[in-house]
């Protein structure tokens, strides 16, 4: 079933992580098997902000890693020495679980050739790279990964999020939602469907050179959008296109820097309600999750069937 | 079982004697047409019950709690588009939303006269034997799915398979409905009074859908009808008592019907036969 959400304040920086947080908590009903943040705080002027994971969570093993301590040290310190040798300098590194880093640093060469490189490393993932993304997603319910991560008092313009339920693959962080679109900065997805021309697509954007980390149907969606970005593609077009040239029954949300957009597939198989003011939008599954963020009455709708919608933060 | 012989093919020689060519229903039957249960209430009786900090569950037994101790009319403050909310109420009733509903709002009733001050989320008063619901906003997608009687007022927008499955009862929107509204209904009739999205009464086997805009597209066994007089007059009645302000004139909306004889009908309801028994 799976419930996503977003939400994008206009030219406003407010508590985006408590905003995100109380709204996908509301869909905790539609997914409780993981839940995924995707952030956009204040872009950084200088550098770039990295968040990666260097084992996974097992999901019968909550909160607990099957790697050991050794492991994970010799892991970590490779994925050092690769940026080291790339001539990457972090500048701020902080870590909520053994498992998953934040690292701010300083770096002008190919991104591409730095990420490939370091998901190199056994069991490395890299969740985003961006001037203002930040992607947390972990085993549990929104509030678990909130005060895992401390994501209550996140700072920014917007953000999307994902609860899961697992259909089409395993339990566990790299099958978790949002996607960022590897290697491109600052684009993320989150999805609710199923695609059903997924290994068709993701054969083609393979050739492309694109690579995959999960079998997830929901990533090709990130990559899809942000290789149309990469042509010179506007946002808007590009998800008017997915519409017919992704297959099934889906609605998704997608981010980037600076917007926010929400697409429904032809049939409307899959729900969205949409609360939209001079100050705020906010989109989710349900209406239950937008009334987490406002108490009082307000007036929402659904998007009819094939309609792409896109904010400006 | 006149008109139906035994057919005998390949696959099946089974006496086809169809659900409908059977007599079920006189009038002179003796059924009670009340529920276990069922209890006298006062309208002017009223009373408010706060959802805020309950669940669905919960807000549902109070309604119930409300009804035993004959109240007629109870105002739900604070529903924060709470799912299942007002379901399974077999009784009269006002009962009154002062917010949104979620999802499967007011399901599975017979009898409440119920108005939502605000907006309906998927599968709004599905399965409804009779009675009366207005929405004052929008409505989700399957709004009035599987309706079996009674009218259901949406004043603003409908979502996607509006009507789906419906097999009796009015539906009426004053706006806009989404894609494939009316898909598989088998009787009833759906009114809307602006445009309707693409595959409009896709598969239906019966029933009447009137237009007061335009169709984006019109799906598979659903036709254009020919209105008539009643029909007209029908229409402007239940516009003007919904309140609805539509800028078309009843006369001026288009029917549709279904364009293959895949359905035998004929008999009536059991909401219907609560009407004739009265």
């Amino acid at each position: 079933m799976c419930g996503i959400a977003g939400v994008i304040n206009k030219q406003k920086t407010v508590n985006v992580g408590e905003q995100m947080g109380l709204m996908l908590q509301g869909l905790k009903h539609r997914g409780p098997d993981s839940t995924g943040y995707a952030m956009y705080g204040t872009p950084l002027k200088k550098g770039f902000v990295m968040r990666f994971k260097i084992s996974e969570n097992e999901a019968e093993k909550v909160n607990a890693t099957v790697d050991s301590p050794a492991d994970l040290k010799n892991r970590k310190n490779a994925v050092d020495s690769i940026l080291k040798k790339h001539g990457a300098k972090v500048t701020k590194e902080s870590s909520s679980t053994p498992y998953a880093f934040r690292y701010i640093f300083d770096f002008k060469g190919d991104l591409t050739d730095l990420a490939t490189e370091i998901e190199t490393v056994e069991k490395t993932e890299i969740l985003s790279i961006g001037k203002g993304l930040e992607l947390i997603k972990d085993l549990g319910d929104a509030n678990t990964v909130s005060n895992q991560y401390g994501l209550d008092k996140f700072m920014g313009t917007h953000g999307i999020g994902h609860t899961r339920m697992a259909t089409e693959s395993d339990v566990d962080i790299k099958s978790a939602h949002p996607y960022w679109a590897f290697p491109f900065e600052d684009v993320s997805v989150v999805h609710n469907g199923q695609l059903t021309n997924y290994w068709g697509n993701r054969r083609v954007l393979e050739r492309k050179g694109y690579r995959f980390n999960s079998n997830c149907d929901s990533e090709i969606i990130a990559v899809y959008i942000a290789d149309k970005m990469a042509n010179g593609i506007e946002l808007e077009k590009a998800m008017h296109d997915s519409l017919d040239e992704l297959d099934g029954v889906f609605t998704y949300v997608v981010a980037t820097k600076d917007q926010l957009g929400m697409a429904k597939d032809h049939m409307a198989a899959k729900p969205m309600v949409i609360y939209e003011s001079k100050d705020i939008v906010a989109c989710a599954s349900e209406e239950v999750a937008i009334r987490n963020i406002f108490p009082h009455e307000i007036k929402t709708y659904d998007p009819y069937e094939a309609e792409v919608k896109v904010w400006q933060a | 079982m006149a008109g139906i012989t035994k057919r005998t093919t390949a696959f099946d020689d089974e006496n086809l004697s169809g659900r409908s060519q059977k007599l079920y229903f006189e009038v002179t039957e003796e059924e009670n047409y009340t529920y276990y249960g069922n209890h006298e209430v006062d309208f002017n009786k009223r009373t408010s019950i706060d959802c805020e900090g309950i669940d669905a569950h919960e807000l549902n037994q109070k309604i119930r709690d409300a009804i035993r101790k004959g109240y007629g009319s109870i105002v739900i403050k604070n529903p924060g588009a709470k799912h299942s909310l007002g379901v399974g109420i077999l009784n009269k009733l006002n009962l009154i939303f002062e917010g949104s509903l979620g999802y499967f709002g007011i399901g599975c009733i017979d009898g409440p006269t119920v108005r939502v001050n605000g907006r309906v989320g998927w599968s709004c008063a599905e399965n409804m034997m009779s009675g009366k619901v207005v929405v004052e906003n929008n409505a989700g997608s399957c709004f009035g799915a599987a309706l079996r009687g009674g009218d259901l007022i949406v004043k603003g927008d409908a979502g996607a398979r509006t009507g789906i499955d419906m097999k009796g009862g009015t539906i009426l929107i004053g706006g806009n409905a989404g894609a494939y509204t009316g898909f598989m209904m088998q009787r009833g009739r759906i009114i809307v009074c602006g445009d309707v999205n693409a595959n409009m009464g896709d598969s239906m086997y019966d029933g009447i859908i009137f237009v007061g805009g335009e169709p984006h597209s019109l799906g598979t066994d659903c036709v254009p009808g020919e209105m008539n007089e009643h029909e007209v007059r029908w229409l402007e009645q239940k516009i003007k008592n919904a309140e609805i302000d539509c800028k078309v004139p009843a006369s001026k909306f288009k029917k549709y019907v279904a364009g293959r004889m895949l359905w035998n009908y004929d008999n009536l309801e059991p909401a219907e036969k609560k009407g004739i028994l009265g």
